[in-house]
Formats: C-alpha cells, structure tokens, sequence
C-alpha cells in the first residue's frame, strides 16, 4: 500500500516523467488513432510504427549520434512514405489494402534490419539503444522528453478541434465530403502526418508494436460503449491513459519489469471486458437481454393460462377464482420449476397472491392478463384478415408476437379491425 | 433554356477499359431525370465522374454552363447507401448536419439558421422522431433518407442521386417521389439513377440509357423502345462487352487524353 501512496504522490521525480509521458503519448496515439479506426484503416498503426524504424537509423546514420531531432525527422519521413505507398498500391493496383499493409510493412522493416547491420559494424562509438526502439525504455523517459510528447498531444488535440467537422465529414462518407468541395487530399494529409507524428513519439517509450497497438485498441473498445463520437473519444483517451499509468505503476513497485507490455496488457484486458460487459453489443448485454425476454414471456404466459382458466368456467368478467399451479399445468404445459418461478416472481410484482398454494389474481394482475389475452386475440384477427394464414396456425403464429406488440401497434390494430375488448377465440 | 449539365465526349476508365466511352449529353433544367442501365453500365461512374470525383480520361463536364467548382454549392450528391459504413457513431441529426459543412465555414459557429435547415430537412423526409437516433439503428429505407435529407439540407438547385429507392418500401418511395416534385416545382433539377423499368415513365421527365456508351436520350416515350431497351439490356450488349473485353486484356488506350476536346 506504501507503495501505492509513494507512487500517486510521485515521492520519486522520475515517476512524474514516466506518469506524464504516458498521459501525452497515450492521449496522441488514441485522439488520432480514433479517427484511423472509423475509417477503417486498423492496420496503418503497424505499418507505420515499423516504417518509422529504417528512418531512425538514417536519422542516426546522418547525424553520427543519437540525436533526437534527427532521429524524430528521419522517422517522420519513412512513416509517411510508407502510408503513401500503402494508398498508392491500394490505388493503383488490385491489392487489397491489408496485403498492401504486409508488403509495405515488410520492405521497411527489412530496410530497418539491413540499416541496423550497418550502423552496428561501422558506426563508431554508442549506438547502443536504437534497439530500444523495438521495445521501448518508459522508464528513462526524461523531462525534455515529457516536453516533446506534450508539444505533440497538444497539436493533435488542436487540429482534431479545429478541422473537427471535416474530419468527421471525410471519415464518414468521403466522396460526399469531396462533392461538398472540401479539400479531402489535404484532409487525409493531415490524418496521415498526425498518425505518423503520435506513433513517432510513442515509439521511443513503448516501442513499435506497443504503440501500433495504442494507435487503434482503445477506440475499438470505446465503440463498444458509446454512439456517440465526442463520447467516444473522451472515453479512448480515458481507457488508454489508465492503462498507460497502471503499466508505470506496476513497473515502479517491481523494479525491472518493462512498462509498455504491462500498458498493452491493461488495454486488453479493458478492450475484453468491453467486448463482455458493454451495453451495446456486448456479449453480458445480450445474455441478459434474452434472460430478461424469456422471464417476460414467461410471465404473461402465465397471465394468460389463468385468464383462460376463468375463460372455460366463464368467469371472465371477474376473474375472482383461485387456482393451483396443477390447474394452470392443465391449460398449459408448462415446466414446472419454471412455473413456480414465474409464479413467485409474478407474486414479487405483486400481480398474483397466494393463499395456501392456491393462486389468485390482483386488481394489477387482472389488468395485465387481460391485455395479454388482448394483444393475442388482436393479433390472430389480424392475421386472419390480413393474410393468407390456415386457421390452425393462427395460434402459433400469435403466441410470439403478443409479447413484443407495443401500446402505439395495439392502437393500430384496434383501429384497423375496429375491435373493443378482448375478442373471443371464434375463429 | 439552359442547360443544367452539359457533358461532353465523357470517356472514363478504371485502369484500362472504359467504362464511360464517348458520352454526350445536354440536360434540361426543372425536370426530373433518370438514367437507367443494366449492372455495371456506368451509371455510379457516371454521376462520379459529374461530380468530380473520379478524374475523365478526356471529355469535361459543365454544370450550370459554368465547371463545378464555380457551382459546387448549388449541386447536391446522394451517394449509394452501401457505399458507406453505418456503424459510423453519430446520429441522424448529426449526419444531415454534413450537409452544412463548406469549405469557408469551418471556423465559423453551428449557427441558428443552419439547425433550422437541418431539421427542416429531417422534417421533410419524414425522420424527425428518430433524429437523435445513432444511424445505424435505423432500416435501409430510413438509412436511405437520411442522406435524401442531407442533400437537402445542402440547399442546392440539382441533385443528383445514386439509386436513393433502393431498399425503400413504397410508402416511402412515395412520399419521396412527393418530396422530388415539390422540388421539381421549386425549379430544382433531380437526376436519378433508377433501376425498376415499371416505373420509369411514371416518375420521370427524362431519361438517359445508359450501357458504357449512351443508348439513348430523351422523353421516357422516345427512349423506352423496344429497339433501345435491347440495345441496352440485350443483344448487341454483349457484342459492346466483347470490345470492352478486348481492350482490358491487350491494355489498349481508349483515346490519348484530350485529343480531341
Ligand atoms: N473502383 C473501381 N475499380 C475498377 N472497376 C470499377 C470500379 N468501380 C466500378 N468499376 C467497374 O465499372 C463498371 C461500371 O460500374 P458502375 O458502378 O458505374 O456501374 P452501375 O451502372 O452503377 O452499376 P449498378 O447498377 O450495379 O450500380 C463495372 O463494370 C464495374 O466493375
Ligand atoms: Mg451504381
């Protein structure tokens, strides 16, 4: 727990840098990384944050030391061109975009190896660390550093507030946002510049595939959440910043464990818990959804077993009887662990009550079973008039749908086979 | 009476073989067109290639008398409704609002008057109880609609719409067929690329056949021939895909660019 307090209250200066870098990085790659999300280009993250490796070494070759703007500008340099290559296949040739990705990410990462044999037999002197760039060093990250990726963060915030609505214009339908006479090339020049600018900055600290992964997971996990873009991108940013602070923490209580995997492991297991648990398509969401439609069904099913009840000993009108779970077994086969659930549950709602195993209905009970009936009965009516349907499927046909009928089509209904109450099964 | 498009000796490919060959046309302005075709004629090219969006191997267009960019506001484009992916995260609302968004208005605020065009545009094509709802959670028809109503929101004189009754049941085919001819009585232009050959001479005032060449053009009485339709749709189709072909294998040029504009 010390630990813990030590390390929010950044006892250790240097966990300010690494704390911050995280925050600035992380909020680059996913701001713009976002927008590569929608549209679609999941993989540009990998096809730059490799590209940008043979252009730090000639950043490094040309420079003769490990100079960071040298490294910085030779980077920016490869990863823009290697975007550019990827388009101009897409473009050009037949090639799909995913196989133009491979080819371009492998000629320059095959360049980078050529480039690292190179500098490693002649360069004199340190040219220890540029294999930092593979896996990257969060730890050493410096204040001049933490300066750099703010800078960056900055820019990218900015041109995203400011070109917003083209932004959003070009991602949804470009064609359209080219026939609005909206400079689209310029627009996508920007897209790609900022994406190679934040995976540049990234690359240092997380290494390549740590940041090509920040690039397009957090979006992917906030689109499960969220329909709505400002949302969304609040959201990836949140998720990615926590988890680039969570990778420096645990690198800070155990010494010598590398922060960027630890980053990458936290964004998955947000990105998973977001896939389970979300509201929207989430696989939880789903399962309750189902659960919730099953009780319902079974529910008014129930309602309706017991209107029937009345109906055969026409006592409909009140509904007044008493019955035992066997009698209602007796209109309809239920299962009977699932009926004395539904039973109980429909006692928890306060639409039956139950005296001494014998079941009745309540002032509430015996409106919605009424309206069950109702909504069948409309139906099966409809269906008689409006389709071709054999008398004998009617039923069936109803039994589902009365579940899912809302007020506003009951209305329709009514008024369409000018019924009033619950007509009678006469067909 | 002017023209509101002029093309002329039109000839676009993808690649290799034309699939717009030597098109000319003039069309008038107020009226409702169609252009009809089978699959693959050209028409989305067509409609493309008016709008700037793909580059003519020779020939040019003219909207207005005048090229695009000097009329761009005054035209509105409905792409198709596969072209784009639905799951994008923004609602209705949001996505007619693109059709606000011009070049010299980007620093300016999202003003009152826009928001009133907005959803008066939502009005009219009948989606206003849904306008805050995420896009794709919405049917084909109403996906549909929604880029009918950001094209009006645009506040043009010619649309130009790619299949927009596709997927659309006919009580919305209707109403949007109601929504042309307020247009039409406005003085506005709509052309329409249109597939269902039953109604073509119900719903327009003209029409253009298109199969990679032009077929035909005219009032739907002069075109819907018998000779035409087969032109078009059968027949000597195959003899013009026969050459198509040829040229795409032998990697033949159609014509050097603009020799002869
Ligand atoms: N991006 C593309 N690259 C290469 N060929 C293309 C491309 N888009 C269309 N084509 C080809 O051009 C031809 C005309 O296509 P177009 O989409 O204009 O036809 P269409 O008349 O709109 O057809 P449909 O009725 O199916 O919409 C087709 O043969 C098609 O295969
Ligand atoms: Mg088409």
């Amino acid at each position: 727990m010390n630990s813990f307090i030590d390390f929010i209250s950044f006892k250790d200066p240097n966990v300010i840098y690494v704390v911050l870098g995280m925050v600035f990085i992380n909020s680059s790659s996913v701001l713009i990384g976002t927008f590569a999300y929608l549209r679609k280009r999941s993989l540009i993250g990998d096809a730059v944050a490799h590209s940008l490796l043979p252009g730090l070494c000639l950043g490094y070759i040309l420079a003769g030391e490990k100079d960071i703007t040298y490294l910085f500008l030779g980077a920016f340099v490869t990863g823009w061109l290697s975007t550019y290559l990827v388009d101009y296949i897409v473009n050009k040739t037949k090639v799909k975009q995913d196989a133009a990705i491979g080819i371009v990410l492998s000629g320059f990462f095959f360049f980078f190896v050529v480039l690292l044999t190179y500098i490693q037999k002649n360069a004199a002197g340190n040219q220890g660390g540029l294999d930092h760039f593979l896996f990257g060093q969060a730890a050493a990250i410096n204040k001049q550093e933490v300066m750099l990726f703010a800078i960056v963060c900055i820019a990218i915030l900015l041109s995203i507030m400011i070109f917003y609505r083209w932004l959003i214009s070009v991602s949804f339908n470009m064609d359209f946002a080219a026939s609005m006479g909206l400079p689209v090339k310029a627009i996508e020049f920007l897209i790609t510049s900022l994406t190679v600018l934040a995976i540049a900055t990234g690359i240092q600290a997380l290494g390549v595939i740590l940041t090509a992964a920040l690039v397009i997971t957090p979006a992917a996990a906030a689109r499960f959440w969220t329909h709505n873009l400002r949302w969304m991108l609040v959201l990836a940013v949140s998720i990615s910043v926590i988890s680039g602070i969570g990778g420096a923490y645990v690198s800070y209580i155990k010494s010598g464990m590398p922060t960027g995997p630890w980053v990458v492991l936290f964004l998955s297991l947000i990105t998973l818990m977001s896939f389970s648990f979300s509201t929207r398509k989430g696989i939880l969401a789903s399962y309750l959804k189902a659960r919730k439609n099953k009780a319902k069904i079974l529910h008014e099913n129930i309602l309706k077993a017991i209107y029937q009840h009345h109906e055969q000993l026409e006592a409909e009108g009140e509904l007044d009887y008493s019955l035992m779970s066997s009698e209602i077994l007796k209109i309809r086969l239920f299962d009977t662990t699932e009926l004395l659930k539904g039973l109980r549950n429909l006692k928890r709602k306060g639409f039956i009550r139950e005296d001494n195993k014998m079941f009745s209905l309540t002032a509430e009970g015996k409106k919605e079973s009424r309206r069950i009936v109702r909504l069948h009965r409309l139906w099966e009516q409809y269906l008689l008039k409006r389709t071709t349907i054999d008398t004998d499927h009617v039923h069936a046909g109803a039994e589902v749908i009365e579940h899912i009928l809302s007020p506003e089509i009951e209305r329709e209904l009514e008024i369409e086979l000018g019924i009033e109450g619950i007509p009678k099964e006469d067909y | 009476m002017k023209s509101s498009i002029e093309v002329h000796n039109l000839t676009t490919a993808y690649g290799g073989a034309p699939v717009l060959w030597d098109i000319d046309f003039q069309l008038p302005t107020g009226q409702i067109i169609g252009i009809i075709g089978p699959n693959g004629s050209g028409k989305t090219t067509l409609l493309k290639t008016i709008m700037g969006l793909l580059d003519p191997a020779s020939g040019f267009v003219k909207v207005f008398d005048q090229p695009l960019d000097k009329v761009r506001e005054k035209v509105a484009y409905v792409p198709q409704r596969e072209s784009v992916d639905w799951d994008f995260p923004a609602s209705v609302y949001d996505v007619v609002m693109m059709g606000r968004y011009r070049k010299y208005n980007l620093f300016k605020r999202t003003k009152d008057p826009d928001r009133e065009i907005v959803l008066q545009s939502i009005e009219k094509v009948g989606l206003s109880e849904f306008k805050d709802r995420q896009i794709s959670r919405l049917s084909g028809g109403q996906q549909q609609r929604v880029f009918v109503a950001r094209a009006l929101a645009q506040g043009a004189d010619l649309y130009l719409m790619d299949e927009p009754f596709v997927g659309v049941d006919a009580a919305t085919e209707n109403s949007i067929l109601n929504l042309l001819s307020e247009m039409k009585n406005e003085g506005k232009t709509v052309v329409i690329i249109h597939h269902d050959l039953q109604t073509v001479s119900d719903y327009f005032d003209y029409l253009l056949l298109l199969n990679t060449r032009l077929i035909a053009r005219g009032t739907p009485a002069e075109v819907l021939t018998k000779e035409n339709l087969t032109n078009a749709y059968g027949g000597q189709l195959t003899l013009l895909s026969k050459v198509v072909n040829l040229i795409k294998q032998n990697e033949f040029p159609i014509r050097e660019k603009d020799s002869d504009v």
